[in-house]
């Protein structure tokens, strides 16, 4: 709908003009009328030891003009519902009348900080102004009323667990202000900040003090470039070269120069020296490794490799011969990469990690988190219309006594819970099914939660490049620009301290999906023209706002920027915060004048405001920044992308170091027995059921989700979902992932086991293996210490190995690498190395696609692939007796792995499997029974038939996580069959499925109900 | 909205002299237009998209068609309460319309979020005999009932087993068979609760408006009598919390891969069914109204 002329533009206040008035409405639900949310508070109040009923009450308090009769209106025909509310409406003027709280009922109030977005607010002004004609402004809030609590109890509870003071104020009582908090004026001043003068200990003290988290050879980079130009340089600009230089834009440690080192002879995995030989860009100085830009060497390389722009490394199983990878459309170049999906269509896949603000933030944290991955996706070339979400977290557990969560940071229960409602209500509201995640606890994320989002897009393959033309006119449009957010890509090359989440809280934001839903019916509406998209380029505004997006738009033309022309939440913003904000929900389009019409026309009619900001290209190839015609900022595009130094980094490969990153031992008790070990291990929180989660999401939506996250009649744990991207096709999109944070102890080992995981999940439901694109997300403690740099090294390393066995090309990746934090006792919590894998396929045709429930009674469990003696890094591994299980990491080779993925996808892609599930997180039996379970059958499994090495327990045959393998469901009259074309590959007929409802391992037995019900605990447990 | 992509676009529409108009209304926050659209295409209706703003303007061009769409979605973000926004706006101005076209036999499904905006907005659960001769009111009715807050007061995604009331009059629904795998549909809300008062749930039942209930032990947001969805005195506008539209093919059923494909061959899903059921209603109305023009006319 179009936006009311009214709230096209908010006026500021005027000095000296009374404020209108503030009204106070509140919504209560009537007696009688079943209130849930107030039941739930008072369940959650009861769990935390607050006994008594808590009572919610919504609160909008609307500063205008407003008469009886029109607030009454407001109140009965927008606010309250007629059959199950009822609205107590409070007029401006009567504030001090009926304040006090009533005996026994203790009132506190949670209302959003003054600037932080509030888009129920929003909606109601917008509303407002359509129902009655009124222009005003609203801001929500919630009131809580206890029965039978003390206030300090009260207080505590709502402290602790329904309010967050980075956005939010708590007021005991009624908050009713005279006046709403508005704008101030702005007069110009432009700041100019000496540097050219400073010594090496001033820059570092500037650096940290001004939040730019530069290095000292960047800030002198920067000293020497304004000692050349023979002036000192604006903030504006300071405040650019900083975001441009943030580790989160730039990639600086992953693009660096390395000189890895090794002792001889440790540690279980391979050498990296000992297999340089051949590498691109990797040459040995005596016992020194050195990598030319570690990216561009690794992971780039590999995809280079695979499709045909460099030469296959030496070691590689396939040559030059091979025919190059032809699908891969847009790789690493743009905000997702792009690979073909048919003759017509083309798919991008992005994931992000949004840790820093889900840590101080989890609610807003996530909800940007996935709203930023949206945008990505919507800037990808000619903008792609997002069809599917993922989400993966790392949370310390749920469970962990509450003292033992540091000072400064939120207990894991609530920040899992809030990061769930966050992705739930941006994506439910997108209408983007979230159909794939995962989550792992591990105790070190206590103050560095890990929040990856992924979004999938498709677009017409005409559509997979774009740039802006000089003359072409810079638009944004989408949501406004306030003071949110300033300094969150800087914010993310910082440790996180105690202490940290105060001095950041303006990096933490809110965000409202319905701008970004009109930005996204309007963009994909002004793509589809007749005559070709309205745009010649399209970009989001992710981490340093229009800096960023307009500096990469504009990097080869130059552009000349009118910041009084963006629209603002509020009035007094300078234009460096303009600049460099990073409001939510905002994209940048590269516009020919003459289609600028058409395009305010969309966007009119899907209420998407649009506003020209300046013009693409100039003379000199600068970008001009300027305020009201006068020049605030001037940046020379070739120093701002290509000046940042790259100094070799040192990497020390430190086994024994990185010994600390096994997954640490819980206190939960194995067995008795194998079966009582099934059990615990299903009720693990890393294995259990995590349809808590996934049913908040509408996964559903857009009617294209063909395979779901939950299988089987009994929901079980699906290995990958497959999506329908195109309505009226049968080919279908297969979207999984893999890590592998168990065997952290070695990043080489992990990631390849973690490509492994991901190869096999998406060829589990029906994928074609030799159509695999992935993606990676490394989350790594800080890599300023040489140890864990090492590791990093030994992780790309396995990237590019593992990408070549696989065929499986990188088209996009991401790093976030501060991962620490440091108590106020100084100790320092460092997470263990985490790489997530994504990865998406094409399924041929949807209707041979499988799923991992058991079919049929009788038929028979086939085990694939090698189970190895060593159960390091396994969910076994990590409860209370597991010392005396072998101590060794299970070793992924990847050539096996891809050939026996794709020997099981030639099964299923035949027709001769019933169901195949994965075997990973607790080993052969854990997957057996949730196959069962899924399917509503029992399953029977002699353990000792299980394909394994010499010298492997029954132990690790039953519990072991070792890679490759896979759990197959055959007709028993085609089991030769099958055997037959897995000749040369481990595999073995395990046992069978039965009617029975029970699990039988070499005649002990075990009823399936009592292990689908310790698997679904985990749903209670999480939620 | 993916014009290039989906094949129900506006675009890619060619006006046949007998392929019925469907109109699929759409705001901001909306999103379940496309699968909407995709099953009044698979029913044999030619789906066209139409902004809430223009119908607004121009709330004539409603009259044009022969079936309507209110989808789900989160219509302006549902940040008051689910519709609420969108109720509030298609009160004054698209009620007549929407009004004009159930006089005149047009049947309209509110999937959702359609749902929670057609009892705010005086679309269901229609008139009552015995109120103005059973006659629809010029201005909205004042809402009697209420999709409240799931029990759970959490969103919830999931497929359930549903019935339908032998006695429903609702032409969507009534005379479907309904019975094994096929009776579940998908549902994903948080208010979905639904709320009346005890009287107005017995005129329902005995009426035969309530045209789908959730199964026993399949109420899963606590919903009054089970309801899942109700129709108007007329049968012809059908709101439901569950979502028939993302029912259209096998595939999207949760376990469809244990499903024998023979039989799935010879059968169709009960979502897409409804939707064939009400174009075979505006066919069989309009064959015997075919002396007059077809978007013009009253048929009743």
């Amino acid at each position: 709908m179009t936006l009311p002329p009214a709230l096209a533009r908010r006026s500021p206040d005027v000095k000296g003009e009374r404020a209108p008035a503030v009204h106070r409405i509140e919504v209560w639900t009537s007696l009688g009328q079943v209130d849930s949310r107030s039941c739930a508070v008072t369940r959650l109040a009861r769990a935390n030891g607050v006994i008594g009923d808590v009572r919610a009450v919504a609160i909008y308090l609307i500063e205008g003009d407003l008469s009886q009769d029109e607030l009454a209106t407001v109140a009965d025909s927008l606010l309250a519902d007629p059959v199950t509310q009822s609205a107590r409406i409070r007029a401006a003027g009567t504030q001090r009348a009926d304040q006090s709280d009533v005996v026994d009922v203790v009132a506190i109030e949670v209302h959003p900080l003054a600037g932080v977005t509030d888009p129920a607010a929003e909606s109601v002004q917008e509303a407002i102004a359509v129902l009655v004609g009124a222009t005003v402004t609203v801001r929500t809030g919630e009131r809580l009323e206890f029965r039978g609590v003390l206030r300090e109890a009260a207080r505590q509870f709502v402290e602790r667990f329904m309010a967050n003071a980075v956005i939010q104020s708590i007021h005991d009582g009624a908050y009713w202000p005279e006046s709403l908090p508005h704008g101030h004026d702005y007069q110009l001043s432009i700041r100019e900040v000496p540097i050219r003068a400073l010594g090496d200990a001033a820059l570092e003290r500037m650096s940290r003090e001004a939040h730019l988290f530069l290095s000292l050879d960047e800030m002198r980079a920067i000293q020497a470039e304004y000692r050349r130009l023979g002036r000192e340089p604006r903030e504006i600009e300071l405040e650019t070269l900083a975001q441009t230089w943030s580790e989160h834009c730039v990639h600086k440690t992953l693009k660096s120069q390395i000189a890895y080192t090794e002792p001889t002879g440790a540690g279980q995995g391979p050498s990296l020296l000992a297999h340089a030989q051949g590498k691109p860009g990797h040459s040995v100085d005596g016992a020194t490794l050195r990598i030319d830009n570690l990216l561009k060497s690794t992971v780039a390389a590999a995809t280079n490799a695979l499709i045909g722009r460099i030469d296959p490394p030496a070691g590689c199983e396939w040559t030059r011969e091979t025919a190059p990878i032809d699908w891969c459309l847009s790789v690493f170049v743009d905000n997702a990469g792009v690979i073909a999906f048919d003759d017509e269509h083309a798919v991008c896949f992005k994931a992000e990690t949004h840790n820093r603000p889900s840590a101080i933030e989890p609610y807003g944290g996530a909800a940007t988190g996935i709203g930023g991955c949206i945008r990505d996706v919507m800037g990808t070339g000619l903008s792609a219309k997002p069809i599917a979400a993922t989400d993966v977290f790392c949370v310390a557990p749920v469970d962990t006594p509450t003292h033992e969560v540091p000072r400064g940071c939120l207990h894991p229960k609530r920040i899992l819970s809030q990061v769930v409602a966050g992705v739930r209500d941006y994506g439910n509201r997108m209408g983007i099914p979230t159909v794939n995640g995962g989550v792992w606890q591990d105790a070190r994320h206590i103050g560095n939660p890990l929040v990856f989002c992924g979004v999938i897009g498709v677009m017409p393959r005409s559509c997979v490049a774009g740039e802006p033309k000089r003359g072409d006119l810079i638009v944004a449009l989408g949501g406004r620009t306030g003071r949110d957010g300033i300094h969150g890509a800087t914010f993310s090359s910082a440790e996180v301290e105690h202490g940290h989440s105060t001095e950041f809280s303006h990096a933490v934001q809110i965000g409202n999906a319905i701008t970004e839903k009109r930005a996204l019916d309007a963009i994909l509406e002004a793509r589809d023209q007749p005559d070709g998209p309205l745009f010649d380029g399209i970009t989001d505004c992710g981490a340093g706002g229009f800096s960023s997006a307009v500096g990469e738009m504009g990097k080869d033309l130059g552009a000349t920027v009118h910041l009084e022309q963006a629209p603002t939440k509020y009035s007094g913003l300078s234009p460096t915060e303009v600049w460099i904000s990073e409001a939510q929900e905002r994209m940048v389009l590269a516009v020919p004048e003459g289609k600028l019409a058409r395009l305010q026309s969309i966007c009119d009619a899907h209420g998407c405001e649009l506003s020209v900001l300046g013009t693409f290209g100039s003379d000199d190839g600068c970008i001009r920044l300027l305020w009201h015609g006068t020049e605030v900022g001037s940046l020379d595009t070739h120093f701002l992308h290509e000046g940042i130094p790259e100094p070799t980094r040192v990497a020390v490969w430190d086994p024994a170091y990185n010994a600390q990153f096994a997954p640490a031992r819980s206190k939960k008790e194995a067995g008795p027995g194998l079966l009582g070990t099934v059990r615990t291990l299903l009720a693990h929180p890393n294995i259990a059921s995590k349809a808590w989660i996934i049913r908040q999401y509408d996964h559903e939506v857009q009617g294209g989700t063909m395979v779901k996250p939950l299988q089987g009649v009994n929901a079980g744990p699906g290995d990958a979902a497959v999506m329908r991207p195109v309505v009226g096709s049968r080919r279908g999109l297969a979207i999984g992932n893999g890590l592998a944070t168990g065997l952290a102890a070695d990043p080489y080992l992990m990631t390849l086991a973690a490509v492994d995981e991901c190869v096999r999940n998406l060829v589990c439901v029906g994928a074609d293996p030799s159509r695999i694109a992935i993606l990676d997300n490394f989350c790594w403690a800080s890599c300023d210490d040489p140890r864990n740099l090492g590791g990093l090294v030994r992780a790309a390393a396995a990237c590019l190995d593992a990408a070549l066995a696989y065929r499986t090309p990188f088209i996009s990746g991401k790093d976030s690498l501060k991962n620490q934090f440091r108590g106020d006792d100084g100790t320092l919590i460092q997470i263990p190395p985490t790489l997530l894998i994504s990865g998406f396929g094409i399924v041929n045709d949807i209707e041979h696609a499988c799923t991992m429930d058991a079919k049929r009674g009788g038929s028979a469990l086939i085990a694939v692939g090698l189970t190895q003696p060593g159960m390091d890094g396994s969910v076994r591994a990590t409860l209370n007796d597991g010392g005396s299980l072998e101590e060794s990491m299970p070793v992924c080779d990847p050539v096996v792995g891809a050939a026996t993925a794709r020997a099981v996808a030639g099964l299923i892609r035949d027709g001769l499997v019933l169901s195949a599930h994965d075997c990973s997180e607790g080993g052969v039996l854990v997957a057996a029974a949730e196959m069962a379970f899924a399917g509503g059958l029992g399953v029977r499994v002699e353990l000792g038939r299980v394909p394994h090495a010499p010298g492997t327990s029954r132990e690790a045959c039953a519990f072991g996580e070792s890679p490759s393998r896979y759990l197959l469901e055959v007709d028993p009259a085609r089991a030769a069959e099958l055997s037959e074309r897995l000749a040369g590959l481990p595999h073995a007929v395990i046992g069978n499925f039965t009617q029975e409802e029970a699990m039988e391992l070499d005649g002990a037995v075990v009823a399936m109900r009592e292990l689908r019900a310790a698997w679904e605990s985990g749903s209670e447990a999480g939620s | 909205m993916n014009h290039a992509i989906d094949a129900t676009s506006n675009h890619a529409r060619h006006l046949t002299g007998d392929r019925l108009r469907a109109l699929v209304v759409t705001a901001p926050g909306i999103n379940c237009d496309r699968e909407l659209g995709e099953a009044f295409a698979a029913a044999g209706a030619e789906p066209e998209f139409v902004l809430l703003d223009v119908l607004r303007r121009e709330p004539s061009r409603i009259d044009a068609f022969d079936l309507i769409g209110l989808p789900g979605g989160f219509s302006f973000g549902d940040d008051v309460a689910a519709g609420r926004v969108m109720a509030a706006l298609m009160r004054r101005e698209v009620y007549p319309a929407m009004r004009a076209a159930i006089e005149r036999g047009t049947p309209i499904i509110c999937p959702c979020n359609g749902f929670q905006i057609a009892v705010q907005a005086g679309l269901l659960p229609g008139p009552v005999s015995t109120v103005h001769g059973g006659a629809w009111p010029d201005t909205p009715a004042r809402p009697s009932m209420a999709l409240s807050q799931n029990q759970s007061a959490r969103f919830h995604d999931g497929w359930t087993r549903v019935e339908i009331p032998a006695n429903t009059r609702c032409l969507w629904t009534a005379g479907l068979e309904c019975t094994g795998d096929d009776a579940l549909l998908p549902s994903a809300h948080g208010e979905g609760r639904f709320v009346t008062s005890e009287a107005e749930l017995v005129r329902l039942e005995s009426n035969g408006q309530v045209a789908i209930r959730y199964a026993a032990e399949a109420n899963f947001n606590g919903s009054m009598g089970a309801v899942a969805g109700i129709c108007d005195p007329s049968g012809l506008v059908f709101g439901l919390m569950p979502h028939p539209e993302r029912y259209l093919h096998w595939t999207q059923h949760p376990w469809w891969t244990r499903m024998d494909r023979s039989w799935r061959a010879t059968h169709e899903p009960l979502g897409l069914r409804m939707f064939r059921a009400a174009v075979a209603h505006v066919h069989r109305t309009q064959s015997g109204a075919s002396s007059r023009s077809r978007s013009s006319m009253p048929r009743r």
